[in-house]
């Protein structure tokens, strides 16, 4: 069937079969592959897209069903600058190793910057706690977005004064 | 893997629907349990019929007495509307246990009750909130409460051509005290044993109406009736809690699984148990 | 001869000191933006897609394939079978030389006539889609007759037991014995002996990204290029050429991104091989990414031991010996080329590596079973041993009254000890036990937490303080495999060049999967030259473009890669310096090179730039005295030579709450010492070592392949294969000690495996000691709630 959809800013129509999941078509029809497929059944969080505005699991969303939808993937997120402060505190603190994570890490932890401002350790914790990582021990990622939070804390005067979220717990 | 062939169709209204639902026509909502059972290849799909855009599923509504929740209703927003934090505070503290955020933003109040998975929170809660689902057909609609609504193993009292169009929640009172805990091994993971209690709590320190409801640890949702019993008209204190732990055993029948043995599952039922009433204790609340 | 300090390894204060500073990693910024390329983002022309039909039985003998209903399938292409791919591809028998005794059975891409463990690939579909090959295989029929599987370790050497491969005779794959002293006597006169059976469950590695590979052989030419996620490409292209019996020079081997390793990506794979013998029979591209029920059931597993062990001590502490029965099932066959033996080998040569005593005896016995082969995984064997020498440690604590930092203090190989041979006859060159204890108790506040633990316990909460020393095995010389006739090199290389516009290109047989082996082989090659960082380019993972090499496995990439790179980089230094005396008319040794510039090297003033060096040796060479060597591209390799072995060591400190109503386990913290050598770059060896942590407390609290007593595996997903989440974990603290090797200039000894290696022991003897008033205690990994309460007598 066809489908005529937004990503990434950018108006697109094609043919999709209804098996097709959003992930496969954004990898094998459009050419996006910073989003990746890591189990296929809704529980890794690789593949995390945004669509309509909210972060999805993408290998949980049919294709077909998105005719007018908004999707955002990495790319779009980046083109953008959304997150390029928090893409640089995830380069800084070497919040990434083997990568395959990271596009749908930085997706999720976008949402945090997003929806919850005043996350602590142990909120951002719980946020990304949908989002397998195999290869750090996730500190440098809770890092990674804690900094970014107090860098943008410190530049929004409203919400400032919730301290230095960089430090490490128990210290 | 990837799934195999299926059709798809989108209804834009219920009329559409009525039209669509024909032979091995599945209903597709959030899709958060039925896309990711496609992956694994065990069923011919069908066709799958997207609700998704019908209005009338849509919107949470205090009409009649009761706090009404479209079918529609997708997890994030029951968990951060105002009206179900007011009326049914029970499902607001039950959301952040719904898997994960990416999950809780597809996934429906309608399809998790429909889907009835025994683990799952809001099939427990909509029992121990003595929900009434409301169905609707072509040509009518139907109330059922909850604990009718569940008949077994992924089963419930839909009937071919049926869906959910929205559950209705009792108001809850001042008295009315209720919680959810539950054992996982990793947050957002199914519950190994879960509880959801309801009960209301009287300005003389007494039980009433007590709904404690397992998940988990059963075919779905288990409505505690002897636990119930035993604490209904007494005085919350050690020793209604302990009568209630020893009636519970007449409650469970738990499966054996990946976690443990049905012996296990009754440990962390008496368990949860114990800490649900004790979090309504004066004590507790007073220290809280 | 550079020296280190010669070569400023001990200042990080000189501009161009980038080995030991914490450089981001140049190939970051691609994988935050999504712009990576892992083998699944590449498509090549005319490319078909394998799906492969896998057995659902444990033990089954093949009695017919029907393939009309499957090519008939909108997208098929062909179908193979075993007996279409033997007429291309030789079987293998991984067995090595040196494990004496050792057998296994032939093994073919696709089984000729039985399968023999659920999962295993037996007939392979290509279609135009992986869709469409998987409708393919959901259309093959096939007739099985199901055989007696045999499942249980503890009955493979019983008579009467299902002999997998009958021409082998018995099940036993491999035996090996390790004794020092007498080890009956001194037990049977030691004041105490502690004894326990532990278990270590069978875990699978679970790569984010799952194996990979697109095969494509070109009738043109000749040419078989393999993509692939894989550790070890030379090693690929050598297993390649061999049974496809091409050579090896046919072969190229690429791998770009790599979604994470952890020694899964380090075997050959018989399903794998099908698609490079399926690319050579069609002429075209292969394509197979395996997908997550595939990897659970066809990825190595590993640590499927039950191991007997028991330590004796004096009443004093003193750790008189140990006394170990290791068992460990791998499977239907030995994993080629490394072979499923050496795990078991691991664990004799690693318990009680911490500790100097006097009488050893370790026992391995590998046998085979009807479950999913196993082999080396992160931190082979490491993880076994510690918390085997490390429960018996505390558990010698506990039952002397006596303080289990004390009694570590007491037996630990002292630091000035070195060179010392382990009773198993490990060759240690310098490890730091008491240091790197000092620096432990340093930074855990081991008082507060005692007085917080006793507070607690009156309040009915149990915590506990574990802790675990280990030693890991890193650069391993040709006696790990080549000896044994295995043709993975021990050896590596790198090629440095610079071009004309100043700027260094370095290629590396090492590779590279996450841990930063790029971004460190930056900072050596920049460092040994005398370039900014950003200056230098890195290549890896391609057969044809890098020096031949072994890959990255065992630590290996920054001791061994590592060392190649520095001692390239300073061969070049010294060209350059050569050219530029001429040009400059000064003596080389006068000149030294500084961020991108000729620098006097007694002044400290610029005399040229890199590009105007680069600009007149490219482009007017004339200008230049005729017999001047003017190569600036050199390259060196790499083999360490006195030890076969490097070690590192450390320790690690578990602080950890048991929930003994739920048998629950919260993680408070966590801290870790390592000496890994020089450290490269701080920042990425700290968040490798709390990776491995983190994989490591995962296969002590949550990861387990479980097979019902039919070898069927029930943990098929996600969901029922736990793996570690951020919810659950500790802030982890990380400290070193550096107790360079003098092996190599260089002075690294590998960091990947230590958190691996040391976690479970730790987070064992934790719950043990929060557990310990209560009269329980839990050995068998993962420590679920169902254990923990079983333990506790809860139900």
């Amino acid at each position: 069937m066809m489908i005529t959809l937004t990503v990434n800013g950018e108006r697109v129509t094609r043919h999709v079969e209804p098996r097709r999941h959003l992930i496969d078509f954004l990898r094998l029809d459009l050419g996006l592959t910073g989003s990746h497929a890591g189990c296929e059944h809704g529980v890794c969080g690789a593949c995390t897209v945004r669509v309509d505005g909210e972060i999805v699991r993408g290998c949980l969303v049919l294709a077909a069903s998105l005719d007018g939808a908004e999707v955002t993937t990495i790319e779009g997120l980046t083109d953008s600058g959304e997150v390029a402060d928090l893409q640089e505190a995830f380069v800084a603190r070497n919040a990434a190793q083997c990568g395959f994570c990271t596009p749908g890490m930085v997706m999720a932890a976008a949402d945090i910057l997003r929806h919850h401002a005043d996350a602590d350790r142990a909120a951002i914790r719980e946020h990304l706690s949908g989002n397998y990582c195999r290869c750090t021990g996730y500190q440098a990622i809770v890092d990674a977005v804690a900094a970014t939070l107090s860098e943008r804390a410190i530049h929004t005067p409203a919400d400032a004064g919730r301290g230095d979220r960089t430090q490490e717990a128990g210290r | 893997m990837k799934w195999p062939a299926l059709g798809y169709l989108r209804a834009s209204s219920l009329d559409e629907l009525w039209r669509a639902l024909g032979d091995g026509a599945q209903i597709l909502a959030g899709g958060q349990t039925l896309l990711a059972t496609l992956a694994f290849r065990l069923s011919e799909p069908g066709t799958l019929v997207d609700i998704t855009r019908i209005p009338e599923l849509r919107g949470i509504t205090v009409t009649g007495g009761v706090l009404r929740v479209g079918a529609l209703t997708r997890h994030a927003e029951l968990g951060r509307d105002a009206l179900v934090a007011r009326h049914a505070p029970l499902l607001t503290q039950a959301v952040p246990h719904i898997a994960h955020p990416a999950i809780r933003n597809r996934g429906t109040i309608g399809g998790s009750l429909a889907y009835a998975d025994p683990a799952a929170e809001l099939p427990a809660c909509a029992v121990a909130l003595n929900a009434t689902l409301v169905l609707a057909r072509a040509g009518g609609e139907r109330r059922i409460k909850a604990t009718e609504f569940f008949t077994g193993l992924l089963t419930t009292a839909l009937e071919p051509g049926e869906i959910i169009a929205a559950v209705e929640f009792p108001l809850a009172g001042p008295s009315q005290r209720a919680t959810i805990l539950e054992v996982a091994r990793r947050s957002g993971d199914y519950a190994m044993a879960g509880l959801a209690a309801v009960l209301d709590l009287g300005a003389d320190g007494r039980i009433a109406s007590p709904r404690l409801t397992f998940f988990g640890v059963g075919e779905g949702p288990v409505l505690a009736k002897n636990a119930n019993a035993a604490l209904e008209g007494r005085v919350l204190d050690a020793a209604a809690i302990a009568a209630a732990q020893a009636a519970l055993e007449g409650d469970l029948d738990p499966p054996a699984d990946l976690h443990g043995p049905p012996a296990m599952k009754r440990h962390l039922c008496r368990v949860l148990l114990g800490r649900a009433l004790q979090s309504f204790t004066p004590a507790t609340e007073q220290a809280a | 001869m550079p020296t280190p300090a010669s070569i400023g390894l001990s200042r990080e204060d000189l501009p161009n000191s980038y080995i030991g500073r914490s450089v981001p990693r140049p190939n970051l910024p691609k994988l935050v933006q999504g712009r990576a390329t892992y083998t699944d983002d590449v498509v090549l022309p005319r490319m078909l897609h394998a799906a492969f039909l896998r057995s659902p039985h444990a033990h089954a003998r093949i009695l017919a394939i029907r393939t009309e209903a499957a090519l008939a399938v909108p997208g098929v292409v062909r179908v193979f079978t075993g007996a279409d791919l033997a007429k291309v591809c030789d079987p293998w028998v991984a067995v090595l030389d040196h494990l004496k005794g050792m057998k296994s059975a032939p093994q073919h891409p696709l089984p000729l006539e039985r399968a023999t463990w659920q999962g295993e690939a037996v007939v392979a579909v290509l279609a135009d889609t992986r869709a469409a090959a998987e409708d393919g295989v959901a259309a093959l029929e096939v007739d099985w007759d199901p055989l007696p599987a045999q499942t249980d370790m503890e009955t493979a050497l019983d008579a009467g037991t299902t002999v997998i491969h009958p021409e082998l005779g018995d099940n036993l794959v491999f035996t090996r014995t390790a004794t020092k002293g007498d080890v009956d006597a001194a037990f049977a006169a030691a004041h105490k002996v502690v004894e326990a059976t532990f278990v270590t469950g069978r875990h699978t590695g679970v790569t984010l990204e799952p194996r990979s590979i697109i095969a494509d052989y070109n009738r043109a030419d000749g040419t078989l290029t393999v993509h692939q996620a894989t550790q070890a490409p030379h090693m690929m292209q050598t297993v390649y050429a061999k049974h496809l019996r091409m050579e090896e020079g046919q072969v190229r081997v690429i791998c770009k991104d790599v979604g994470g390793s952890f020694g899964i990506k380090v075997h050959v794979y018989p399903d794998e091989v099908a698609v490079a013998a399926m690319a050579r029979i069609l002429g075209r591209p292969v394509k197979f990414i395996a997908d997550r029920f595939e990897s659970f059931a066809s990825d190595i597993h590993a640590r499927d031991h039950r191991i007997k062990a028991r330590m004796a001590v004096e009443a004093d502490g003193t750790i008189i010996g140990f006394d170990v029965d290791d068992l460990t099932g791998i499977g239907p066959y030995s994993v080629y080329p490394r072979t499923s033996a050496m795990e078991g080998n691991q664990v004799v040569n690693l318990v009680g590596g911490p500790y100097d005593f006097a009488h050893y005896r370790c026992t391995t016995r590998v046998v085979l079973q009807n479950k999913a082969p196993t082999c080396q995984y992160r931190a082979v064997g490491h993880p076994i041993a510690t918390a085997v020498t490390e429960g018996l440690v505390e558990m010698a604590a506990r039952a002397l009254g006596m303080d289990p930092i004390e009694l570590r203090r007491r037996n630990m190989i002292r630091d000035d000890a070195y060179p010392f041979t382990s009773p198993p006859g490990m060759r240690f060159e310098g490890l730091s036990h008491h240091a790197s204890l000092d620096k432990l108790l340093e930074m855990v506040p081991v008082a507060r937490i005692r007085a917080d633990q006793a507070e607690q316990r009156k309040k009915g909460v149990y915590r506990g303080l574990g802790f675990a020393a280990f030693i890991e095995l890193t650069n391993p010389s040709p006696f790990m495999y080549g000896i044994g006739g295995a043709r993975i090199s021990a050896q590596d290389g790198c090629t440095v060049r610079m071009d004309p516009d100043g700027s260094v290109v370095a290629s590396s047989g090492v590779t590279e999967q996450g841990q930063g082996t790029e971004a460190i082989l930056a900072q050596i090659v920049a460092h040994g030259v005398g370039v900014p960082v950003e200056r230098v380019k890195i290549i890896t993972g391609d057969t044809l473009n890098t020096p031949y090499g072994g890959g990255t496995w065992a630590c290996r990439g920054a001791g061994i890669g590592g060392e190649a790179a520095l001692q390239s980089a300073l061969a070049l230094k010294a060209q350059i310096l050569e050219v530029a005396g001429a040009m400059l008319q000064a003596p080389p040794e006068s000149l030294d090179i500084v961020m991108g510039h000729i620098t006097d090297r007694a002044t400290g003033a610029e005399r040229m730039t890199l590009h105007e060096l680069g600009r007149i040796v490219y482009f007017r060479g004339d200008t230049l005295p005729r017999d001047l060597p003017r190569e600036l591209v050199q390259t060196r390799h790499f083999i360490t030579k006195e030890y076969p072995f490097a070690f590192t060591n450390g320790i690690q400190a578990c602080w950890a709450e048991v929930d003994t109503d739920t048998g629950m386990v919260k993680l408070l913290e966590h801290w870790v010492v390592e000496d890994c050598g020089r450290v490269v770059n701080p920042l990425l060896v700290d968040e490798q070592v709390r990776g491995g942590v983190v994989q490591g407390l995962g296969g002590a609290l949550y990861e387990h392949c479980v097979y019902d007593e039919r070898g069927n595996l029930l943990t098929t997903t996600m969901a029922d294969y736990l793996v570690p989440m951020s919810a659950e974990m500790p802030d982890i603290h990380v400290g070193h000690v550096e107790t360079p090797t003098k092996e190599s200039l260089l002075g690294a000894k590998g960091a990947g495996e230590a958190g691996t290696a040391g976690a479970p022991g730790a987070l064992l003897n934790a719950i043990n000691d929060a557990l310990a008033p209560l009269g329980a205690q839990v050995l068998e990994q993962p420590f679920t709630p169902a254990r923990i309460l079983a333990a506790l007598g809860r139900f």
